[in-house]
């Protein structure tokens, strides 16, 4: 079973996710900052690949892409770091890149060593589902990798019902059209959006994405859906404040 | 007749092309492949379309007979004089036929990307026209090295948002775009290049395509003959030289010549020979060759022409590149120059310095005497003046 859908058996209301970038803010940090998240509560992880042009992120996550590729970082570190944790680390992580990455290391390479890792769940935001179904879709399964899809308020109830199909781990519900980002609200408009989709009764389990920051937005996202990601504004604390300050981010969101 | 240089119903050209992007742009994307082909041949969009091109544009442009040149190199070389357009380069072919297809999808929010500026003024030009508002996405570097340009846009209307990411050149001001229409997805994309996700690159070679169509009556009534020996263009993305070689991709006696553009030299690390360089990826929504270091991440290419300085290629040119129909030199910035005042000298025209890089190979093929070349004259050089005189006074 994949270690998402394992998690929501034990859980499945009020899930908090916390992205943040590989080798960011230090070139070793990111086991640490894996460790930390881990000892406060965090129900799942998203571990970001630095891409040099990642076309769905906004400024925040960019800027910690750039600066995690300056420190060095590159696919061979990352998965030397992440095996490290295999074992000891409880909390499950999925692995979020852009499709090139994983084209120029080499499909199967790539599937191996997230494997060997202990991690079963991809986010590819460029993947788009007939590239999916027609190549990708048979090369995950033989890893046993499955892949997370995004949905925003313009994909059509039709598209919505076939990525339900192909749903193992969640569907990723972007709460906005937008790229990542912290907005500081939710729209009556977003609202009405996220009622729609929960209203559609979908099998899979939903986490609301982009734009969630702090406790009142994470709450919100949580009446609508089995819980949120919070990405940019955990980046933004981790820059200006370190891991030291970790908890203090975190804290407030799960009390 | 079907093709094999069309691109197939999920817009691969052989095993590049597809659309790359996140599930945010979907319905747009899928708006335009559901439509372009049915707008773009329909009565109403041809009689609009070829009718703004003559009147607006000043379509058809010469070829004309560069007798010097010819003298000079051994052949008979014929410039298609693009540079004579309206706003200066054939971008703006494109953008008068996307414009069209913008207006009869009902947007009315316009944004481009650009490199030298070109495709920018060009998108400003028809936005001005059509009273549609314009945001134009430009790298920081380019928008120092191509002030004119920037300068044209404004004065037209449009608003020039500056690219601070990455190299600051023509890949970050379409990132910038991409995400910009990400983030509003009822603006319409002009996209510049036979670049991006499908259906843009095919898109945009139909559209310049009217390039090619206006040669093969003009050569048939110039030599006798529709077809030329030899077409030659440059290429960044490759939006000139898909619309130069469209009609004769098919009549394989043509030899097609894309010229990219070396920068200090293919080995120097400063380069955006992207043929040379790259190898098979995914760039801006699109599988085609770009250059890139061993985990995937993109270079940094570097060309003095910022309508070049590009680290991919159309899929199209991949595919011509891989398949073989087409052959890819490159020129360095050095013979650029140096072609650019040629040109200047013996024939009287300024190119563009992208264009001048088509020029630049001329010294490295051997010709015969009745060989007909066509070069296409893609831009005129009025933006690069600074850089011109930099040179001269060197």
């Amino acid at each position: 079973m994949n270690s998402i859908q394992e998690l929501f058996q034990k859980k499945d209301k009020n899930l908090l996710s916390i992205y943040f970038t590989c080798g960011y803010p230090k070139l070793e940090d990111t086991t640490k900052v894996i460790s930390v998240l881990e000892k406060n509560g965090v129900d799942f992880i998203e571990v970001g690949l630095p891409y040099s042009d990642p076309m769905a992120d906004g400024p925040t996550i960019q800027e910690s892409s750039q600066k995690a590729l300056e420190n060095g970082i590159n696919l061979d570190i990352v998965f030397e770091q992440l095996i490290t944790l295999k074992g000891t680390n409880k909390t499950p992580l999925v692995l979020m890149g852009y499709l090139n990455q994983l084209l120029k290391y080499g499909e199967d390479k790539f599937c191996q060593k997230v494997v060997d890792c202990g991690i079963d769940t991809l986010i590819i935001p460029d993947l788009p589902m007939v590239e999916f179904e027609n190549h990708y879709q048979e090369l995950f399964d033989k890893y046993g990798i499955t892949n997370v899809f995004l949905i925003t308020p313009h994909t059509s109830d039709n598209r919505i019902k076939k990525i339900d199909s192909f749903t193992k781990a969640f569907i990723y519900v972007v709460a906005s059209a937008s790229i990542t980002g912290a907005k500081g609200e939710i729209s009556d408009t977003q609202m009405d959006y996220f009622k729609r989709i929960k209203a559609m009764n979908l099998r899979s389990k939903l986490i609301i994405g982009f734009g969630i920051s702090d406790k009142s937005t994470f709450t919100t996202a949580c009446k609508y859906a089995n819980g949120a990601i919070i990405g940019s504004a955990f980046i933004k604390n981790l820059g200006n404040h370190g891991i030291a300050k970790i908890d203090d981010f975190i804290k407030p969101i799960i009390s | 007749m079907k093709s094999k240089f069309h691109p197939d119903k999920n817009g691969y050209f052989g095993q590049f092309g597809g659309a790359f992007i996140p599930e945010l742009l979907h319905p747009n994307v899928q708006e335009l492949a559901d439509n372009y082909i049915q707008i773009i041949e329909s009565e109403e969009f041809q009689i609009e379309y070829k009718s703004l091109l003559k009147d607006y544009v000043g379509r058809p442009t010469p070829l004309y007979l560069a007798k010097r040149l010819s003298e000079k190199y051994g052949a008979t070389i014929y410039l298609k004089r693009e540079d004579l357009n309206h706003t200066g380069a054939h971008k703006v072919n494109n953008t008068v036929g996307q414009i069209l297809i913008a207006k009869k999808l009902g947007k009315t929010k316009i944004i481009a990307e650009t490199g030298a500026g070109q495709h920018g003024v060009a998108t400003a030009t028809v936005c001005a026209l059509m009273g549609l508002e314009c945001t134009v996405f430009m790298g920081e570097k380019d928008i120092v090295r191509q002030a004119p340009n920037v300068a044209r846009m404004k004065m037209l209307g449009a608003k020039v948002v500056p690219a601070t990411s990455g190299s600051k050149t023509l890949k970050d001001a379409t990132n910038e775009a991409i995400r910009y229409w990400i983030q509003h997805p009822e603006t319409f994309y002009l996209i510049g290049s036979v670049v991006g996700p499908a259906p843009h690159p095919d898109m945009v070679a139909r559209l310049q395509a009217i390039i090619s169509e206006e040669m093969k009556w003009q050569l048939k009534e110039k030599t006798g003959k529709e077809n030329p020996d030899t077409i030659i263009a440059c290429v960044g993305g490759g939006s000139n030289a898909a619309g130069t070689f469209y009609h004769y991709l098919d009549d394989e006696n043509v030899e097609l010549i894309a010229v990219e553009a070396a920068g200090l030299g293919v080995k120097s690390g400063e380069s955006a020979a992207t043929s040379q360089l790259g190898e098979v990826g995914i760039i801006h929504g699109s599988k085609t060759i770009l250059m890139q270091d061993e985990y995937g991440q993109i270079k940094e290419p570097y060309s003095i022409s910022a309508g070049l300085d590009y680290p991919g290629v159309g899929p199209l040119h991949a595919f011509l590149y891989e398949s073989k129909r087409a052959n890819f030199m490159n020129a360095t910035d050095k013979e650029a120059l140096e072609a650019a005042f040629e040109l200047t000298k013996i024939e009287g025209i300024i190119p563009a310095l992208e264009t001048a890089h088509a020029l630049a190979v001329l010294p490295k093929i051997k010709f015969t005497k009745d060989q007909v070349v066509v070069v296409n004259l893609s831009g005129r050089g009025d933006k690069d003046l600074e850089t011109y005189i930099k040179h001269l006074e060197e």
